[in-house]
């Protein structure tokens, strides 16, 4: 927590410029190549308040989400270094309360095209409307808010992080996969709970389960760290989920305050799922499927930590970049803004299929991991799901009900 | 009864067509299967290290090496007496390699450190590295043996590596995601299959050109649910046959004309295929029903699926 984004930001400067000068050895000693030419991708995030680990196994993360940009600038090297380009990232964060319209458009003075905008909603669609952001593509790597892909959407942002409507959806079909078709949704007090609630409310009518008991957490926010903290806790959680039957307790916690004590204390013997228990998120750290391997362990070898959901949203932000210059051959930004946004973009993201940005809103369609605390238990979209396009249109805002006018 | 016994004689004289042996490794039991070719049935499970996946014949038949991705090492089989006899190093994570033909090196495909290592097999030792891109996965080396050729997963390429020198001739751009390569009979064409495009892309390995890109369409599945994973050729080189991974096909495909002729429903995700000696029977190992599938091309069906441990991937075929 002592180390700032910005002293992290200095520190890879220096190993940036070793990279780079070994990505030029390289360069030299393949004679055929033509003379490199160089992407600078800006990475432009913000310092947050850290919360309170809720456990003793938790790590304080600092800068997550820069890291999943820096491995994706390695990976387009890996590529790059056979084709002439090269690739580097420019790192900014903003201060608390800092306005991102600044950094933006020192962003477009530097020539730069390309932006992971690891920020929250609202800095978010500040940035977009920046003018120096009026040429650029914006990757919202961070905010699920269903607003930024219906009447908040903007031309200049593709988003890579999942919405919460593609979460919630992605659980409802696993639950009702499983048969566990009645609901008990517990929500918690801040906004984020309650749109998260909202995208569970959502996805049960969309895929036939029933919230048969809808409740609001009310006690404060605990600390279970107390040295008798499971005492209470232990009469707590029991008392508050006294409510009937149900198949499977779905919480509402984005917050991460209360929802992983459930586990163990509820009145009745039952699952819990939704924001902790049984999760549905773009990225796991227990995910070694479809590859995946490979990317957790270069994640673990280059940052020290288990790569995150936002680490993952920033690295598909910048392999996709990569993935439409080796393509086009080319790092012309207007040919590659085009290409993003085609019908031909297909990005490996070790998901077992092909992800691709849905041209209504920007949305990066991908499979969202069902995950629990140890290991992968299953992936949506569920077989028997059926979309005239493609079952990863399932997961989200589809065509027909998007209220995105660009 | 002389003729009956003339019979039987010849009956029991004349070896079936398939008097084979088919060795598939399990990924997630950490076994090799041994299936008896004729009969169709299942004879052991040699017990191997952590997550075998690539495996190949040494020279002469009577040794099976197989990479164990999470062992960080290749397993020697002894298949007389169908157990491991020893091991060698392969370099982190190998999940694919090839026995060059010269029988005395393995080529070995190290997915999380971006490098191919050379192993002296009657040294047990690491002889050489070549840097390739990100994740290299599918091996081939070419029958005259100067070549050899590996796909790496994210940078999207073929490496051409002279087997002599160990320089990099050539990096060529495959579609995404590319898995297995192979080069035809005669030598002058190299196939690479792309997962997530779901193609398969040939070069002439003379001038390196691209002259050929395989598509395959299944009916009732769409783009992103066809994938083409493990190439087999055939030896007369008209043929060669594509494992379509989540579409649950084996694909055959005419070498000349680069069209398919037809698709062959197996089990679910092959991986993997085979040919028998005689070139008459195909076989795919399918990583998520846990069985094999056999192909007789004679009938052009497919006659039998036999479980033989789960997470079924490489597939090989020894006497």
């Amino acid at each position: 927590m002592a180390i700032s984004h910005i002293q992290l930001g200095l520190l890879d400067l220096s190993l940036m410029r070793l990279a780079l000068a070994f990505v030029g050895l390289l360069a030299v000693a393949v004679p055929a190549l033509a003379e490199p030419q160089t992407m600078v991708i800006g990475y432009l995030g913000e310092q947050r308040k850290l919360p309170l680990p809720l456990g003793p196994l938790d790590e304080a993360v600092t800068d997550d989400g820069l890291q999943g940009a820096r491995l994706g600038i390695a990976d387009d090297a890996g590529t790059g270094r056979f084709l002439g380009q090269q690739f580097r990232l420019q790192e900014r964060v903003l201060k608390p309360g800092e306005a991102p319209a600044e950094a933006v458009n020192a962003f477009a003075a530097a020539g730069i095209s390309f932006v992971v905008a690891d920020l929250d909603a609202a800095q978010l669609l500040q940035a977009s409307a920046a003018p120096g952001a009026q040429r650029m593509t914006l990757f919202n790597s961070r905010d699920p808010d269903d607003s930024l892909r219906q009447e908040d959407c903007r031309r200049n942002i593709l988003h890579t992080i999942p919405s919460r409507a593609m979460l919630a959806d992605a659980l409802a079909q696993y639950l009702v996969w499983k048969g566990w078709q009645h609901w008990f949704l517990l929500t918690g007090p801040h906004p984020g709970d309650l749109a998260m609630a909202a995208a569970f409310r959502r996805a049960a009518t969309r895929f036939g389960a029933q919230i048969t008991i809808d409740r609001p957490w009310t006690f404060r926010p605990a600390n279970g760290r107390a040295d008798t903290g499971h005492v209470t806790l232990q009469t707590e959680i029991p008392a508050a989920t006294q409510v009937g039957d149900y198949d499977v307790l779905v919480v509402a916690d984005e917050a991460d305050e209360f929802g992983a004590y459930l586990e163990g204390r509820t009145a009745l013997p039952r699952t819990v799922a939704g924001t902790q228990g049984l999760i549905a998120t773009g990225w796991s750290a227990v995910d070694e499927e479809w590859g995946a391997t490979q990317l957790q362990d270069r994640f673990h070898k280059q940052s020290g930590r288990w790569m995150l959901p936002s680490d993952y949203a920033a690295w598909l932000a910048v392999r996709s970049i990569g993935e439409a210059a080796t393509r086009l051959h080319s790092l012309d930004p207007a040919a590659i803004a085009k290409y993003l946004r085609s019908d031909d973009f297909l990005l490996a993201g070790f998901k077992g299929q092909g992800l691709s940005f849905r041209p209504w809103d920007g949305q990066m369609r991908q499979p969202i991991l069902i995950a629990g605390p140890r290991l992968l238990v299953s992936s949506s979209p569920q077989p028997g799901f059926l979309h005239q396009r493609t079952p990863l249109d399932t997961l989200g805002i589809d065509l027909e009900e998007s209220a995105c006018k660009f | 009864m002389q003729i009956l016994i003339t019979l039987l004689l010849v009956l029991v004289l004349v070896p079936p067509a398939a008097a084979e042996t088919i060795y598939v490794s399990n990924e997630q039991d950490n076994t090799v299967a041994v299936v008896d070719g004729a009969t169709m049935t299942l004879q052991a499970a040699i017990e191997v290290g952590w997550r075998p996946r690539g495996m190949a014949l040494s020279v002469d038949k009577k040794t099976l090496f197989v990479a164990e991705g999470d062992d960080n090492r290749i397993d020697v089989v002894d298949l007389a007496k169908r157990q491991v006899v020893g091991q060698l190093p392969s370099g982190a994570d190998p999940e694919f390699f090839v026995v060059h033909p010269d029988g005395k090196r393995l080529f070995v495909a190290n997915e999380n450190d971006n490098l191919v290592s050379v192993v002296d097999i009657a040294g047990a030792k690491i002889i050489g590295t070549v840097d390739v891109g990100v994740e290299p996965e599918g091996m081939a080396v070419s029958a005259d043996g100067r070549t050899v050729a590996c796909t790496s997963e994210t940078t999207s390429m073929v490496h051409l590596i002279d087997a002599t020198t160990l320089e990099l001739i050539d990096n060529l751009l495959v579609d995404t995601r590319p898995r297995a390569a192979a080069f035809s009979v005669d030598g002058k064409q190299l196939w690479v299959s792309s997962e997530i495009r779901g193609t398969v892309t040939v070069f002439d390995t003379a001038t390196r050109a691209q002259t050929g890109k395989i598509e395959f369409e299944v009916p009732g599945i769409r783009r992103e649910g066809v994938q083409a994973v493990g190439i087999e050729m055939s030896r007369d080189g008209a043929t060669a046959y594509v494992a379509l991974g989540p579409a649950n096909r084996i694909a055959e495909v005419d070498t000349k004309t680069f069209t398919v002729r037809r698709l062959y429903l197996v089990g679910q995700r092959p991986w993997h295929v085979a040919l028998s000696d005689d070139q008459k029977q195909l076989i795919s190992a399918n990583g998520n029903s846990g069985d094999i599938s056999f192909i007789d091309l004679e009938n052009q069906e497919v006659v039998k699926s036999l479980p033989v441990g789960r997470g079924p991937w490489g597939v090989v075929i020894g006497p």
